[in-house]
């Protein structure tokens, strides 16, 4: 077996040397080869494993809203650094490289309106380029204004979360974040309108203790590490192996904490069905072919 | 931990006391030590100013986290006339970390919950050293739903190093409870006072930590994470948290200072284990103060003001960058 394996390797490492650089990668999941051009086609899900790779928030609005529909909201916020908090690296310095590393946002998350299949929506999509994705003032504060928006608007709320969860450079004021978000679909949910959490690879931490969770219907990738504390953090807690799957969406389906998991290529479509039945504004499909049968 | 050891920054000042005890007791035979216990007691005072006016981040969550340090129901016995424990969250088990019931305050009815540490080994097993399992959250909501059909105010004390990270906690859901619980107590018609007492150890203090008041004793902490979690991950070496804990700035100064609590209630020198009563009479004060002030207050007039409360917290920049 060991030296089929070793054998394997060989073999790609092999092909990787014939084939250009930067057109093949290694699925840093089933560590098979793919090229980037299936990666792309499959909106970044390994063809090979079916691993879904976290998404940027800009492609994620891109292949969740229709195409020239969306309007960003505030995206002049940026994060401060209120506490000067400094640990091997000052807090801007990081902000500084995740900007960079995330190819230009201000911070961990996008927000704005749009049309899903046609249904206005107010949505929502963190970024894990930056900072892992954690929540800050800067997300906390978008999120609540892209909620009070919906309520304005009366427009259903997508959030899609890929985060680590709260942001320790910002401690305290991190922490509050939470209370921020959730005091927002407080209000939110008494509104009659509908919220669809997504939660991505990964989603922990505060993030799922707030907004995440709290979804009316919450909707899951494949294979997403979904929790509140780290498997690392578990392990070292209790001392004990983690059972094989823990934490991931097919186990939070199975305890009851997910409504569905979802292909990320089937996403847009289950929320428009959702939607239809939480107040979507678009006329039930159905119903109109119905009307249409009778006049024929 | 016996009486007699203490944290390492207290120990000099525990053996000047025990020191001082025993001339005391020896002074009743025939040698008189009047002036040695002066002298003695006059470099007490010294080093309790000296050590305990200027303490480290890092020693206020250690004194937050004494041994001796009184928790919940030590408050419970000192500030309310009664106490009935109602236990279970009709849906798995009942926590023994998070407790809570009726009570009566100064002749009021409220409603008090809060996490629980044990004092020895036997106890601390059965209260989980105060980290919460999803169903001490969960039995914490059904309280204050019940005290909300009945119009009595929440009294909440927080003491908790987290919400526990297990197995058992993930399965049952320990972030969706915390969340559920985060937005549920931002919509409920009665007042809510809480009052941090030890350890504000991130989502698990949250988990009952939204209210209309927010007090903090004097060498509580409040922080996003354990400053040993912090220094693991940031410093990737767990005995930075002395530097995490500065960085975190989780002190009840700092709190008060952001803006994220209202107030202090100060301790004696050297923590509110020093003289549990004293603080107790003064926290009772407080609670009795705010809670006069918030029941005058209409329903959707507090809701509103808690509301506004958390949604102004956090520090950004807006606009053209400079
Ligand atoms: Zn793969």
């Amino acid at each position: 077996m060991r030296i089929f394996a070793k054998y394997k390797r060989k073999l790609r490492a092999q092909k990787k040397k014939d084939i250009p650089d930067g057109l093949w990668r290694k699925c840093k999941h089933c560590g098979e080869m793919i090229t980037k051009k299936e990666l792309e086609a499959s909106l970044h899900v390994c063809p090979k494993c079916n691993y879904h790779y976290p998404l940027s928030a800009k492609r994620r609005l891109l292949i969740t809203i229709d195409e020239g529909t969306f309007e960003e909201f505030d995206a002049d916020l940026y994060p401060s650094d209120p506490l000067k908090f400094v640990d091997t690296k000052p807090y801007p310095e990081r902000q500084a490289a995740a900007r960079e590393k995330s190819k230009g946002l201000k911070d961990a998350i996008i927000t704005g309106t749009g049309k899903l299949n046609g249904i206005d929506v107010a949505i929502a999509a963190l970024e894990f380029s930056f900072m892992g994705g954690s929540m800050g003032a800067v997300v906390g504060e978008k999120i609540t204004r892209l909620i009070e928006r919906a309520m304005d608007k009366r427009l259903p709320l997508i959030i899609v979360s890929v985060s680590g969860g709260a942001r320790m450079q910002e401690s305290v004021l991190s922490l509050m974040q939470l209370a921020k978000t959730s005091g927002a679909l407080s209000r939110f949910a008494r509104q009659g309108l509908p919220y669809i959490s997504i939660m991505a690879d990964p989603t922990t931490g505060g993030t799922t203790a707030s907004f995440a969770s709290l979804g009316d219907v919450i909707l899951a990738e494949p294979g997403a590490l979904i929790g509140f504390a780290g498997p690392r953090v578990i392990k070292q807690t209790i001392q004990q192996d983690l059972p094989e799957g823990f934490q991931r969406s097919e186990f939070l389906l199975e305890h009851g904490f997910l409504d569905m998991i979802v292909q990320r290529k089937d996403l847009k479509g289950t929320m428009a069905r959702l939607l239809r039945y939480m107040g979507g504004n678009t006329k039930p499909k159905t119903a109109r072919k119905a009307v249409i049968k009778k006049r024929a | 931990m016996s009486n007699n050891t203490g944290l390492d920054f207290e120990r000099p000042i525990l053996e000047l006391e025990k020191k001082i005890e025993e001339l005391r007791s020896l002074s009743a035979g025939e040698i008189d030590f009047t002036a040695e216990i002066k002298s003695l007691q006059s470099k007490l005072d010294k080093a309790r100013r000296k050590v305990f006016k200027s303490l480290t981040a890092w020693q206020k969550v250690q004194i937050a986290r004494h041994p001796q340090r009184p928790y919940m129901l030590d408050y419970v016995g000192l500030i309310f006339e009664e106490f009935i424990e109602l236990s279970g969250d009709r849906c798995y088990a009942d926590d023994k970390a998070l407790i809570g019931g009726f009570a009566t305050l100064d002749g009021e009815r409220v409603m008090i919950l809060g996490h629980q540490k044990g004092r020895d080994t036997k106890e601390n097993l059965m209260r989980n050293f105060g980290s919460a399992h999803p169903e001490g959250y969960r039995k914490a909501l059904r309280l204050m739903r019940l005290a909300e059909k009945f119009s009595i105010p929440i009294l909440t004390f927080v003491d908790t190093p987290g919400a526990y990270p297990g197995i058992g906690a993930e399965e049952r859901g320990q972030a969706e409870a915390i969340a559920v619980n985060l937005r549920e107590m931002m919509a409920l018609r009665t007042p809510v006072i809480v009052t941090i007492i030890g350890e504000g150890g991130s989502g698990g203090a949250l988990g009952i930590g939204i209210g209309d008041r927010v007090i903090m004793l004097e060498n509580a902490y409040y922080s996003v994470i354990s400053p040993e979690g912090c220094a693991a991950i940031l410093w990737k070496d767990k005995a930075r948290a002395a530097d995490a804990a500065v960085a975190l700035k989780l002190t009840s100064r700092d709190q008060l200072g952001l803006g994220l609590v209202d107030e202090i209630v100060p301790e004696p020198l050297g923590g509110a284990h020093r003289d549990p009563e004293a603080v107790a009479a003064a926290l009772k004060e407080r609670l009795i103060t705010n809670l006069k002030e918030l029941t005058l207050l209409p329903p959707e007039e507090l809701l509103e003001k808690r509301y506004r409360k958390f949604r102004c917290m956090g520090v950004f920049e807006e606009g053209i960058e400079e």
